[in-house]
């Protein structure tokens, strides 16, 4: 190691300038330079902050982290590999994960929407998983601020050509439009990937001198810190080495799938990492270190797009479609040739050591020389100040204005732009493709064989940002139990959940406590429902000017139909049949749409959750499904029992006979209130009795709701609403309003 | 019956098309990389749908000149039946084994969702199982499926009957509504002269197992198989 | 030497996405926007250094490839690389 050489770097001018523009404070460089035992080269610094930045060492979260299940029975891995790995019988497992791709979707909605999928996708066939099926939580702005449309069009094509090219299905998933999204969207991107449950491949670079292999695109300039590039260092800089946007290549990425998939059935790979964010710095810093092992790289050797790159730009490019691989010694032609085969670059740059440290060459000079357990270890971790969120009071349902007519205030919900329906979304991606979609996209869960067996995966991306705002914990709780009672909803038994932690400031006490409460509401539902957190991603920051998105913890759930044949949808299918309500009502109006839609203002607690109701109404109805008591089922959420009515006769094309409501409470707070733990479901009139003994041996609430038939919603005492009435302010908002560009 | 679906880099449905192909003739079809330019002795060709060299240039354009598809074009030219779905579709065009090409959506738009179509005849390997008319239900996932030829085109393939599928509504009218992508003529599928090459745009292989919601796919498989033994 | 290729659809070939480009101009105030028709352009470096044999080598690779002649034009600029 040639220490003058550093010190003659070092000398070029380290900057407290220079350390801030990466984003580092000037507590933090100390730790560095200690850590380092000198000061670092502009690489070592650039490499030191990607690896230290809240993205990569996770410093401002982690110890509430810690705080979440992630085990169980069912778990094969939990979190820390790239996706987690739950169990499916058989000898196959489901590799899943979601991960936020917020910033840059702002900036390039189709690119970084784009990105975001194709990186959600490489962590999962990085661990041997072809995947199969993509689901997304997006939240935008108000429809009437003017750069939400455009920011809709281009994330939703985004992520249908990156999924739709790659062959995978893009299943669902929930977006939302609310004004505190206005400068900061979220694009959280879900993949679920099939594996053998024996052989799962993970990032932990074990035994020295073994080959470090680069697969896939070429390096280029993109997605490299802005404020760095224009710095000292690069004043020479012309027009064509300013940083990019990164670019999404879906037909690379189809080949370097199957490329590691051939790959992966021989006994070739030791580790293999994608290289997301952070590209080579992560992914060689984070194999070398969970191996407990070194490594050396000869960055003339990394292949490139651009003529020219530096060390720097080489290791903290961005550039999508690119893994890094520990390979068997020995295993090097084979593995080339299955690259090659596949039109990809294939290189090997390195070895691994025996030195505990980073070493990055570059035309013949040290560019690193770094212990990695400063890397990686050496990160501060924060306890950062918070203050708990207040809560607030629980209103009393007669305190909220009623509507001249439930059906009125039905027809304008379904309508909004928070229930409308997602068709216009979802019609652009494939989700058919693979042919195994046993149940499309507008459900309560997407639904997908387990390729070649009769068992489904189910999948449902939830999270309510407005209880969450209100009540972080509540409303992180409320998140993970409608993505069980989702998941339940269609018959499968939920089985773990990836999590999307999208947050404001969190040097910002009260942001702080909503994420510290968000997680305890989180961990207090996981634990209750057993239904521990495998995989996920934190994204803070998401603020500008001050003002911060909503909590928005994003809950991505899978579950298991051991028999598809017994899998319920929520489509109302024979005249005739009985509806009913399983759960306690009680009406609870606040936080609700009908608040946010027909009163244009929310306040109050959101609803609680019962955990243990919620437990055992979901038992019941799983129970009642796979003994084919049931025709049809769907959980109340958004817009409460009426909207979830109106969504079962849409779906089925089948009008409903309803009751009235029973006093002595509103009759608005009976249809719209938002109370959890409830489930709507129909049954032949011949199955009453014996789900109404089910109901009452579970200790499970049951109310008769009325009878599936005609063509409208009959509600006594007022005229009927035409399904096509409903249907019609149903389908057309989106539509309309996505036109009118 | 021995098939081979020929498998291109991005090729996404191939797979989708060995499961059909299969369920319907007891038997696995060859899978054909598109760099080998031997084809295994077959009785149908099928070119699966996906997004082949990323369908960058124009779609289907890159794959029509791949290694193999000289020899898929050989055997078209000598009676094998030759089947392409969506991308497949694009590249039977793009490679002159059918007559116009696949333009862009109306929309603009990716349109992925079950259509509607008429069965314009019954007497070719791939319909017998159908009858003439019968408004059958295939589902869409595309974004270049506009068909366009010009009115030459047209009429000669109109005049010989060579079209073989057409976006209609559920009593099988032919009407602008039901179009999905702004095909001329609503044309889902056509025939070369013979009858013997097929390109479609709707996906037969992902309604032809109940539990995917529909059997409709099934029957063109089933056709095959029965009339290609 | 260096080919600059611009593909077009032929005239009367309906273009969906000019006419889409068009109203964006005239939603963004261009009022004056007429027809606006959208198309390709491709750059090609090829080891030829006579240019009629370069222009020949660059026709058939429009007329084979880059260009589908069904209802799209093509047209070039060739220069010195």
């Amino acid at each position: 190691m040639n220490i003058a050489a550093h010190a003659a770097r070092a000398a070029e001018g380290i900057t407290p300038e220079i350390v801030a523009e990466h984003g580092l404070s000037a507590n933090e460089y100390k730790l560095l330079v200690a850590a380092l035992g000198r000061e670092p080269s502009l690489t070592e610094l650039g490499i030191f902050s990607v690896m230290w930045s809240e993205h990569c060492s996770y410093k401002s979260s982690k110890i509430w982290l810690k705080k979440l299940p992630t085990e169980g029975p069912q778990v094969i891995q939990g979190p820390g590999e790239n996706a987690g790995v739950v169990d499916l019988g058989d000898g196959q497992a489901a590799v899943f994960k979601m991960e936020s791709h917020n910033h840059p979707s702002y900036i390039e909605p189709y690119q970084g929407a784009a990105t975001g999928v194709g990186g959600i996708m490489r962590d999962v066939f990085t661990m041997g998983a072809r995947p199969i099926a993509n689901m997304n939580a997006l939240r935008f702005g108000a429809p009437d601020h003017p750069k939400t449309r455009h920011l809709v069009a281009g994330v939703v094509s985004g992520i249908g050509d990156y999924g739709n090219c790659m062959g995978v299905p893009t299943v669902g998933g929930e977006t939302n439009f609310d004004p505190r999204y206005n400068d900061n969207i979220l694009v959280n991107a879900m993949c679920v990937g099939l594996a053998d449950a024996g052989r799962i491949f993970k990032a932990a670079a074990k035994g020295i001198g073994h080959p470090v292999v680069y697969v896939g695109s070429k390096t280029g300039r993109d997605g490299i810190h802005g404020a760095t590039m224009a710095s000292a260092e690069f004043d020479d800089a012309s027009e064509e080495k300013r940083p990019t946007v990164q670019v999404g290549d879906p037909f690379t990425e189809k080949l370097l799938l199957e490329a590691c998939l051939e790959l992966m059935a021989e006994d070739a790979i030791v580790a293999i990492q994608d290289m997301g964010a952070a590209g080579l710095t992560s992914s060689s810093v984070e194999m070398a270190d969970k191996g407990g092992v070194g490594i050396e790289l000869e960055l003339d050797r990394v292949p490139t797009r651009e003529e020219g790159m530096t060390a720097y730009e080489m290791m903290l490019s961005e550039s999508q479609e690119r893994m890094l691989m520990i390979l068997k010694p020995g295993s090097e032609k084979a593995a080339e040739r299955v690259f090659r085969k596949w039109d990809l670059d294939f290189s090997i740059i390195g070895y691994t050591t025996d030195t505990g440290r980073l070493v990055v060459r570059h035309r013949g000079i040290v560019e690193a020389d770094i212990p990695l357990a400063s890397l990686a270890h050496a990160a501060p971790v924060y306890e950062r100040p918070w203050t708990k969120t207040e809560p607030q009071a629980t209103v009393a349902a007669e305190e909220v204005p009623a509507p001249n007519s439930q059906l009125g205030a039905l027809e304008r919900l379904v309508g909004s732009p928070h229930l409308s329906s997602r068709r216009w979304i979802w019609k652009q991606y494939d989700h058919m493709v693979m042919a195994d979609t046993v149940q499309r996209p507008g459900g309560d869960a997407a639904v997908v064989r387990v390729h070649g067996t009769g068992k489904g995966l189910a999948i449902s991306c939830d999270v309510t940002p407005r209880y969450c705002a209100a009540d972080p914990f509540e409303g992180a709780k409320q998140a993970v139990a409608e993505c069980w009672r989702n998941l339940t909803a269609v018959g499968a038994d939920p089985l773990a959940i990836t999590d999307c932690m999208n947050f404001g400031n969190p040097e910002r006490p009260e942001i702080m406590g909503e994420f510290a409460g968000a997680v305890e509401g989180m961990a207090a539902a996981c634990t209750a429902l057993s239904f521990p957190v495998v995989s996920g991603n934190v994204s803070l920051y998401n603020e500008t000017n001050g003002i911060a998105i909503p909590p928005t913890p994003a809950i991505g759930g899978i579950g298991l139909i051991p028999d598809i044949a017994t899998m319920a949808t929520l489509a109302l299918k024979r005249p005739g049949d009985v509806l009913m309500l399983l759960g306690a009502e009680a009406g609870h109006l606040g936080q609700s749409l009908y608040m946010q839609v027909m009163l244009n203002r929310s306040w109050g607690a959101p609803p609680p959750v019962d955990l243990e109701a919620e437990r055992r109404a979901g038992d019941l109805v799983r129970a009642l499904i796979r003994s084919g008591s049931l025709s049809a089922v769907h959980d109340v959420s958004d817009g409460g029992l009426l909207a979830a009515i109106a969504e079962m006769a849409l779906a089925g094309g089948h009008g409903v006979v309803l009751d009235a409501a029973p006093g002595p409470m509103p009759a608005h707070a009976i249809w719209f209130g938002e109370d959890q733990a409830r489930y709507v479901v129909a049954a032949r009139p011949d199955k009453a009795d014996a789900i109404h003994k089910a109901a009452a041996g579970a200790k499970v609430p049951l109310r008769l709701l009325g009878t599936i038939g005609g063509d409208a919603i009959r509600l006594d005492g007022e005229p009927p609403l035409p399904l096509a009435v409903v249907r019609a302010a149903h389908e057309d908002w989106l539509p309309r309003f996505m036109a009118h560009g | 019956m021995k098939a081979s679906v020929i498998v291109f880099p991005g090729s996404n449905c191939d797979r989708d098309a060995a499961v059909a192909l299969e369920a319907a003739t007891g038997q696995a079809p060859a899978m054909v990389w598109h760099g080998d330019s031997e084809i295994p002795a077959s009785d149908l060709i099928v070119l699966p749908g996906g997004f082949s060299y990323g369908d960058y240039l124009r779609s289907g354009a890159m794959a029509a000149h791949s290694p193999v598809m000289r020899e898929v074009v050989a055997r078209a030219r000598t009676g094998t039946p030759v089947l392409g779905i969506c991308n497949g579709f694009q590249i039977l065009t793009e490679a002159g084994l059918l007559p116009g090409v696949l333009m862009r959506n109306a929309t603009l738009k990716f349109v992925c969702r079950d259509v509607l179509l008429r069965v314009e005849r019954n007497d070719t390997a791939y319909t017998s199982r159908y009858a003439r008319g019968e408004v059958i239900r295939f589902p869409i996932a595309h974004k270049d499926g506009s068909y366009f030829a010009d009115d030459a085109t047209l009429d000669r393939l109109e005049g010989e009957g060579r079209v073989a599928f057409r976006y209609c509504n559920a009593t099988g009218e032919v009407t602008q509504a039901a179009n999905p992508n702004g095909s001329r003529h609503n044309i889902a599928g056509i025939y070369n002269e013979t009858g013997t090459v097929l390109g479609l745009m709707p996906h037969p292989e992902r309604l032809a197992d109940p539990a995917l919601g529909g059997t409709d796919g099934a029957n063109m498989f089933l056709s095959l198989a029965e009339t290609l033994h | 030497m260096k080919a600059r290729i611009t593909i077009t659809l032929k005239p009367g070939v309906l273009d969906p996405q000019g006419k889409a480009i068009a109203g964006a101009l005239h939603a963004l105030g261009f009022g004056a926007v007429g027809n606006v028709r959208q198309g390709k352009y491709i750059e090609v470096e090829v080891a030829e250094s006579d240019p009629s044999r370069a222009r020949a080598e660059i026709e058939r690779m429009c007329e084979q490839l880059l260009a589908n002649t069904i209802i799209e034009n093509y047209a070039y600029e060739l220069e010195a690389a």
